[in-house]
């Protein structure tokens, strides 16, 4: 059996014919090809496939496909406008916050909706918030760092 | 996962009927376990029944004495609460101390209490503050609710609606996380209530229980103090490869009294 999922992708009105076990994440990578959205773990662990669902970041490996029927879903990919990188992507790439990247994208999509709870977070607070997100490589300091300034660009 | 059907009810009569009438039917609130699970393949429903879209069990309530949480309401809504930091305060808090950010953009009270993993938050308040847990069919006191371990009162087919907690004169909730999932190794919830002191410990047994030793301690005077020299028996503590029993029965004595010098602020 087959359902009908519509949602709103990045801006964009999709719809697909999927099982109903299809989770969120499958929905973007395998059936929209959008790949900036990573499975690290896929046991509601690591936040490497955190996006925004309605504004709120959610594990897209833990969220049906069909749980985000009539939602405004945004991915990594949805975040540069008119080719100009959003200012905590800036951030991350001027602090130098990544390594291999793997981690990146769910760290991004954590970061700018902790900022959006709280435009000036303590340090303390970005540490806190990040508990969803794991990297293996870079040791957390500079994505913190990262974080910092991109809650400041995002102030303006 | 298995292939399973399913569906999306907007009233609570509908979601009863659908799971009613699947093979073997399973709600789904916010998926933060049950997916999990399912991906696992340690559970096989035929049909999940979603219940986001029952408008009427999402929402908090703050009157008359008490704070009522819809079944479906997220853990961050209630830690973001205003009206619930300003009458329970200890409550908000401990829904902010679930897991971590996206687990409380999804997780629910009511799949929480559903579910009573023993090293759950929720059961802590709930059977603290004497709360008392509305259904499809009825109304259950946490005193009646947790019966073991992943182990309810509840019946096939019948819905958690929402939890009504009274607003104590006081109350602390503190807890010691495992460091890696941030789950509870022990907790405790201590509360000065209209019908005297509670103490509720969770994530130390198989569910959360009352603590008479204590209770009856700070009944007669409500300080950190009044605890000191209570035992707690490690024959009834978990023992896993978290923490020994012998460890959580220590704990319990040392949260318990945490909780308390939080209740006093
Ligand atoms: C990484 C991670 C960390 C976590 N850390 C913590 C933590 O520190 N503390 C903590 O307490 N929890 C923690 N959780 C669990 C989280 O709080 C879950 O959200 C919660 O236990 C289940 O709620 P849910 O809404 O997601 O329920 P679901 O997963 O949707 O459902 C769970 C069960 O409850 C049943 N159910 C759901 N709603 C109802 C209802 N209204 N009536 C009857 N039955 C119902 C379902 O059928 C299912 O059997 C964590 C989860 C993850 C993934
Ligand atoms: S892939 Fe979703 S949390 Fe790790
Ligand atoms: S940069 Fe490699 S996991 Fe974070």
């Amino acid at each position: 059996m087959t359902i009908s999922v519509t949602m709103t992708v990045n801006g964009q009105s999709v719809t697909r014919d999927v099982e109903p076990r299809t989770l969120l994440v499958q929905f973007l990578r395998e059936n929209l090809g959008m790949t900036g959205t990573h499975v690290g773990c896929d046991t509601s662990q690591c936040g490497a496939c955190v996006v925004h669902v309605n504004g709120t970041s959610v594990k897209s490996c833990t969220i049906l496909a069909a749980q985000a029927q009539g939602a405004k879903v945004t991915t990594v990919e949805g975040l540069a406008q008119d080719g100009k990188l959003h200012p905590m992507q800036e951030a991350f790439r001027e602090n130098h916050a990544l390594q291999c990247g793997f981690c990146t994208p769910g760290m991004i999509m954590s970061a700018i909706d902790l900022v959006q709870r709280n435009p000036n977070p303590s340090e303390e607070t970005v540490r806190h918030e990040l508990e969803g997100n794991l990297c293996r490589c870079t040791g957390y300091h500079n994505i913190v760092k990262a974080v910092m300034a991109g809650a400041q660009a995002m102030r303006g | 996962m298995y292939a399973f059907n399913y569906h999306r009810p907007a009233s609570l009569a509908d979601a009863a009927k659908l799971l009613g009438s699947a093979t073997d039917g399973k709600f789904l609130a916010g998926g933060q376990t049950l997916l999990p699970t399912l991906k696992q393949r340690l559970a096989s429903p035929s049909d999940l029944v979603d219940l986001n879209g029952i408008a009427e069990l999402n929402g908090i309530t703050v009157s008359g004495g008490s704070v009522t949480i819809g079944a479906t309401t997220r853990h961050a809504a209630v830690a973001a609460s205003a009206e619930v930091k300003k009458a329970i305060p200890a409550l908000a808090a401990l829904a902010g101390g679930i897991g971590d950010p996206q687990v409380r953009n999804m997780g629910t009270i009511g799949g929480s209490l559903a579910n009573n993993d023993p090293a759950a938050d929720y059961p802590g308040a709930v059977l603290g503050l004497g709360a008392t847990i509305h259904t499809s069919k009825r109304k259950i006191a946490a005193d009646d609710f947790f019966t073991g371990m992943f182990e309810t009162a509840l019946e096939e087919g019948e819905i958690i609606t929402k939890v009504e907690f009274p607003i104590p004169k006081r109350a602390g909730y503190v807890k010691f996380p495992n460091p890696a999932s941030r789950y509870v190794m022990v907790g405790a919830f201590v509360a000065e209530t209209a019908n005297g002191v509670r103490v509720a410990i969770n994530g130390a047994g198989p569910c959360a229980f009352r603590h008479k030793e204590m209770e009856a301690a700070l009944a007669k005077s409500f300080s950190a103090d009044a605890l000191k020299g209570i035992k707690t028996d490690p024959g009834s503590m978990n023992n896993d490869i978290h923490a020994s029993s012998e460890y959580r029965a220590h704990l319990v004595g040392v949260i318990a009294k945490r909780a308390v010098q939080a209740a006093l602020g």
